[in-house]
């Protein structure tokens, strides 16, 4: 009976919407769709078509490397990875990169927190001109710091540690995370803060309570960005470290050999650092794209 | 919003200001102090006032270096805007496809900047890899280690594979944020596909897109360890940018004076490319308010 008139406002919506979609698909035309299509999966195979290079030689003994270039790997072979999970210098590196990434997220977060919340419902002298000096600091070139970062922490005792690097991640972390959170906790209606208030929550019970479960997705959007970004840069955290917390990029540096690059370890390696990423973008996919307008479109 | 004003929010900025300060301040503080003199060890220094400044400003490398920064700024921003924009608008917009297109997409965005030089180092090689070896087959003598045109086109196609989806994801997002009665009223006008694009979505886009473009500029401006990897910055010095010049003579040369001079110059540069973004982003948000109101 679906010729049937419908009756409900409902189901006269749904009727209208299914006929609208109806005239869209006539609308546009077939070929258009494809050529879409197309043009998309031109991009996917240029984004994926190094990576999968370095996956195919990954799993390639160095002998089929260097020899006759193969498309995919005809003696397939894990020993490159077998090497890199057992052997303690290849997985501290790992490990040590993991630890001060966690370290910077933590530390950040929690001091980003109350600061953009400051940002976001006050004004109060300096506020401008602050904000502007934070966003300076996101543009530091790390070049510039290397050589003080160097000296600084090495006086106070801090180097090759892991909280060296979290520390020194917090130059660009912290005014990346309130930018961004700023965005997102200006989204929330002040409305909620002053009926907390007179509903006699203190500030931090309502902080806690609250607004942080209000702005749980942008939390989430923050600490993936705070991941990346303390884990893609390397010139500060192998500069700042030497052998007990050296970071997995100084350590693949070690595959430049007397007898030229290992080329199977170096693509293995380099794969693995790919995946921790894979990891936390498949968490928060459906909120990426917001996060990257800084919670501003 | 209407922001109340209030002194004692202070309180709630001063954790986070105490640790960027510290590691913000105090660096930039030993850069200035080396800036200004010459230090030949822990005892022995001298005071050189503006010299170094002076000899940074004219030495010649450190044009080369500026202006090949610029070039290389300028050129992929050229390339990854549009491109980005272009990739946003044929994204899928719901579906399973949406979601594994952009994961995808962002993929290359989550590799260590290292890595990413690896990869492409691997990818352009001659002998191993498929691009350096397909181009010979094709019969184009493309060495990255020789000639001065592929180390280019190869450190730009890099960037522009490594951060289009940068600018690609800040597009999508923007797109998604156009409400369906726009494109309904476009369609009920007839609108052609470029006035929708020229009148619906590109306005919508300039926010994200000023973003987009201050953050494609900072960093490519301070790119350092991608180029280092695939080419070393030559062949000569040919793709040699201003990071890393700096390194070479911070850390090579151990020249502190010079380099520090060269630091500060730099952080000046960028100082001012970002106020001119902060202003055009805080003008924006001016705007919007001026609509709500």
């Amino acid at each position: 009976m679906s010729e049937s008139m419908p009756t409900t406002p409902d189901a006269v919506r749904q009727t209208a919407a299914a006929a609208d979609n109806r005239r869209r698909r006539k609308a546009r035309p077939a070929t258009n769709q494809w050529r879409r299509r197309g043009l998309m999966t031109a991009y996917i195979v240029f984004v994926l078509l190094p990576i999968y290079w370095l996956l195919n030689m990954s799993f390639q003994s160095n002998t089929e490397i260097l020899g006759e270039l193969t498309l995919w790997p005809e003696n397939f072979t894990v020993e490159h990875y077998a090497k890199i999970l057992t052997q303690s210098s290849w997985y501290m590196g790992y490990l040590n990169s993991i630890a001060y990434v966690v370290m910077n997220m933590l530390i950040s977060i929690a001091v980003a927190l109350p600061a953009a919340y400051a940002f976001s419902r006050y004004k109060f002298i300096g506020d401008k001109h602050l904000f502007f000096w934070l966003l300076t600091n996101l543009m530091a070139p790390p070049a510039v710091f290397l050589l003080p970062y160097f000296q600084l922490y090495y006086t106070v005792g801090l180097f090759d540690t892991h909280v060296a690097v979290a520390l020194a991640h917090c130059l660009f972390n912290i005014p990346l995370a309130i930018w961004i959170l700023e965005g997102f906790m200006s989204g929330v209606p002040k409305e909620i803060d002053e009926t907390a208030f007179i509903d006699g929550y203190s500030f931090p019970k309502f902080f806690v309570k609250i607004f942080i479960p209000m702005i749980s997705s942008g939390i989430g959007v923050t600490l993936f960005f705070l991941f990346m970004f303390s884990w893609v840069e390397l010139l500060l955290a192998s500069t700042l470290t030497s052998t007990d917390a050296q970071p997995i990029a100084s350590v693949m540096t070690q595959t430049k050999g007397a007898s030229g690059i290992d080329w199977g370890v170096l693509a293995a390696a380099g794969t693995l650092t790919i995946l921790p990423g894979i990891v936390v973008v498949y968490f928060v996919r459906n909120h990426i794209a917001k996060g990257f307008a800084l919670g501003r479109t | 919003m209407n922001k109340v004003y209030n002194n004692r929010a202070w309180w709630l900025i001063l954790p986070m200001l105490i640790l960027v300060a510290f590691s913000a301040v105090i660096p930039l503080m030993t850069v200035v102090n080396y800036s200004v003199q010459d230090v030949f060890d822990a005892n022995t220094r001298f005071f050189t006032g503006t010299e170094w400044f002076k000899e940074m400003l004219n030495d010649p490398t450190l044009h080369a270096a500026l202006a090949r920064q610029f070039a290389f700024s300028l050129t992929v921003l050229a390339i990854e805007v549009p491109l980005g924009i272009g990739i946003a608008l044929i994204m899928p917009k719901k579906g399973w496809q949406a979601s594994a297109i952009l994961i995808l997409v962002t993929m290359p965005l989550l590799i260590p900047w290292n890595v990413v030089g690896s990869i492409w180092q691997i990818f352009t090689r001659g002998d191993i890899g498929l691009m350096g070896w397909g181009l010979r087959e094709l019969g184009y003598g493309y060495n990255i280690t020789a000639s001065p045109v592929d180390a280019w086109a190869t450190i730009i196609l890099m960037d522009v594979w490594h951060w289009t989806p940068l600018i690609a994801l800040l597009c999508y997002s923007g797109l998604r944020s156009i409400p369906d009665a726009y494109y309904q009223a476009a369609r009920i006008d007839r609108a052609s596909k470029w006035a929708v694009f020229r009148y619906i979505q590109l306005p919508k886009l300039t926010n994200v897109l000023v973003i987009g473009v201050l953050l494609r500029f900072m960093h490519s401006f301070m790119i350092y360890a991608e180029p280092f990897v695939l080419t070393g910055g030559g062949p000569g010095s040919s793709t040699t940018f201003l990071s890393q010049s700096l390194t070479t003579m911070a850390i090579g040369q151990q020249d502190l004076g010079p380099s520090a001079a060269f630091s500060l110059i730099y952080f000046l540069i960028i100082l001012l490319v970002t106020w001119v973004f902060y202003t055009a982003i805080m003008n924006m948000q001016k705007d919007d308010n001026n609509k709500e109101a």
